[in-house]
């Protein structure tokens, strides 16, 4: 690993952050990555955060036309509610604040207390709850389907409709939508090394692979023998399909987990495409690249977002942040 | 009866045998969840003890309150704001004697542990933390090596179990065939008030 020791690569990382981008206020003590012109005037201010080891997601993604500002946890660690109450307070202008919460049960419960706190100190908060990950049965017998790659629609969607100074409900009714309108599945190659433990957390073997992964080295819900791009992609996005039964245009979302080379993901979108074709799905805009990743993990996802107009005027919105730009 | 230095001693014999075990939990999590439920517990009750050690507060109640609301701001992750929980409503239940009988810390703890259950929805079965804290906090009445009993049993028995809540739920049917990293801290912390008292030959029997 890359590293100094386990115990500082966050604190590391956000250093190096701060270094490349003088458009950011990075606060490496305490967390916190904010937009440098932060509260925006009129503006709803939206505020993410998670577990580290996802990078970009979630401060690659602070900047206008997205994130107000986003908390980093430990590796695979969601946040404490001190940061995201600091978030909360640097970023709003009075319009109030959208928390982007990925459903994981550490992350749910330290935005809730947040979300209380803040509360407290006056600030208007709403939240969001990003989960849509078709892997996980979501039923009474689990934690809920995870948040994985529909959250960076949600955050460059909704934060696109709150720079054009959208009322907080308008712009918290929208977030929510977004994910509704969105569904993921994973794959692994390899399993993933965390600092802490500086060992596979899986025994994936060569050969295997895991289907159904979520972005924290947690394995998946079946192993098989390796397959051929052409048949992961059928899988995953029949997968995603058979749960989103989409009647328009999708954009999709094809992401590569930290270790798989563009190379391969750019062949494997040759793969997502043709399935999508198959299925009669049109596809409005495809994205690709390594957006919502899990530290060293070989893999990938895809996410499709089922859009009406108004969601791809606001994808289409211009945006500058580290990892996601585009537009004047 | 049961000082603030019986619960300062608790604090720092948690953090003792969560640093030792650290590795283990870690293990245990990465079987079903994500392999770091040892290293955040270990800076949890390191900033614990760190605090208590800089200025104890004097009376039980204001010690495990401060206690809990140094995990909630120190931990993240699910295990930060449940274990602040059980801390903060254990203390706030003591209220503010001086001094408490092992009964009230048997009746605190109760409503430490209920506290938790409400907040992450989760019930006995589940494969979580309060598979460990329920019967400890049954047997707590009796005495702390009885509920030390109660909590080590109730953590190996979550081997058996299909988890039904937090990360390792999302594992089905493979979840179960391994101990719950959760379970297993609980355990240690209630193991720790039978050396809290130890120290000066209280087993927390009678009230």
């Amino acid at each position: 690993m890359l590293i100094n020791v386990p115990e500082t690569v966050v604190a590391d990382a956000l250093r190096g952050m701060a270094a490349a981008h003088p458009e950011l206020t990075v606060d490496v003590e305490g967390r916190l990555v904010v937009r440098r012109d932060a509260p925006v005037a009129g503006q709803v201010g939206l505020v993410s955060g998670g577990g580290s080891g996802h990078e970009p997601l979630h401060a690659g993604f602070v900047g206008p036309g997205m994130l107000s500002a986003a908390c980093a946890g430990e590796v695979f660690t969601s946040p404490v509610p001190d940061q995201m109450v600091r978030a909360a307070m640097a970023v709003d202008s009075g319009a109030g604040v959208l928390f982007v919460v990925k459903n994981y049960t550490g992350d749910v419960l330290n935005f809730a207390m947040a979300a209380e706190l803040a509360e407290d100190e006056g600030v208007q908060v709403a939240q969001v709850l990003v989960d849509d990950d078709v892997a996980v049965v979501d039923s009474s017998f689990t934690a809920g389907r995870r948040g994985t790659g529909a959250t960076l629609f949600v955050e460059k969607i909704a934060g696109a409709l709150a720079g054009e100074g959208a009322p907080l409900e308008r712009v918290a009714a929208t977030a929510r939508r977004v994910n509704e309108s969105s569904r993921s599945f994973g794959v692994a190659l390899s399993a993933v090394t965390t600092p802490a433990k500086g060992s596979p957390t899986f025994d994936l073997p060569p050969g295997e692979l895991e289907l159904g992964i979520g972005i924290h080295g947690e394995p998946g819900r079946e192993r098989r023998p390796m397959m051929t791009s052409g048949e992961i992609a059928d899988f995953s996005v029949n997968a995603v399909l058979d749960d989103l039964r989409p009647d328009g245009p999708v954009i999709a979302l094809v992401n590569g987990m930290g270790a798989t080379p563009l190379l391969e993901l750019y062949g494997f979108n040759a793969e997502v495409q043709r399935v999508l074709t198959e299925r009669r799905v049109p596809v409005a805009r495809t994205l690709v690249g390594n957006y919502v990743t899990s530290l060293d993990m070989a893999g990938c996802s895809v996410t499709l977002c089922q859009v009406d107009e108004e969601m791809l005027r606001l994808w289409d919105a211009p945006v500058r942040t580290p990892a996601l730009r585009w537009g004047r | 009866m049961l000082d603030s230095d019986f619960f300062h001693r608790w604090m720092t014999a948690t953090a003792v045998a969560v640093d030792r075990e650290a590795g283990r939990l870690t293990e245990l999590d990465s079987a079903i969840g994500d392999a770091d439920h040892g290293s955040n517990l270990r800076r949890g009750f390191a900033a614990v003890t760190a605090v208590l050690d800089e200025d104890t507060p004097q009376t039980p109640g204001a010690l495990l309150a401060l206690a809990g609301r140094q995990l909630i701001a120190t931990v993240g992750g699910a295990s930060g704001p449940l274990y602040g929980t059980l801390l903060r409503r254990t203390g706030k239940a003591l209220g503010d004697a001086a001094e408490v009988t092992p009964g009230q810390l048997a009746e605190a703890f109760g409503a430490g542990v209920a506290a938790v259950g409400k907040l992450g929805g989760a019930q006995a079965g589940d494969k979580t933390m309060l598979d460990a804290l329920l019967p400890a906090a049954q047997a707590l009445g009796e005495s702390f090596a009885a509920a030390r009993e109660a909590a080590e049993a109730g953590a190996l028995a979550t081997v058996a179990l299909r988890a039904r809540k937090g990360r390792a739920s999302y594992l089905g049917e493979r979840s179960i065939g391994h101990q719950d990293p959760g379970a297993t801290s609980a355990a240690l912390l209630v193991a720790a008030l039978t050396e809290a008292g130890a120290a000066r030959g209280d087993d927390g029997s009678g009230s």
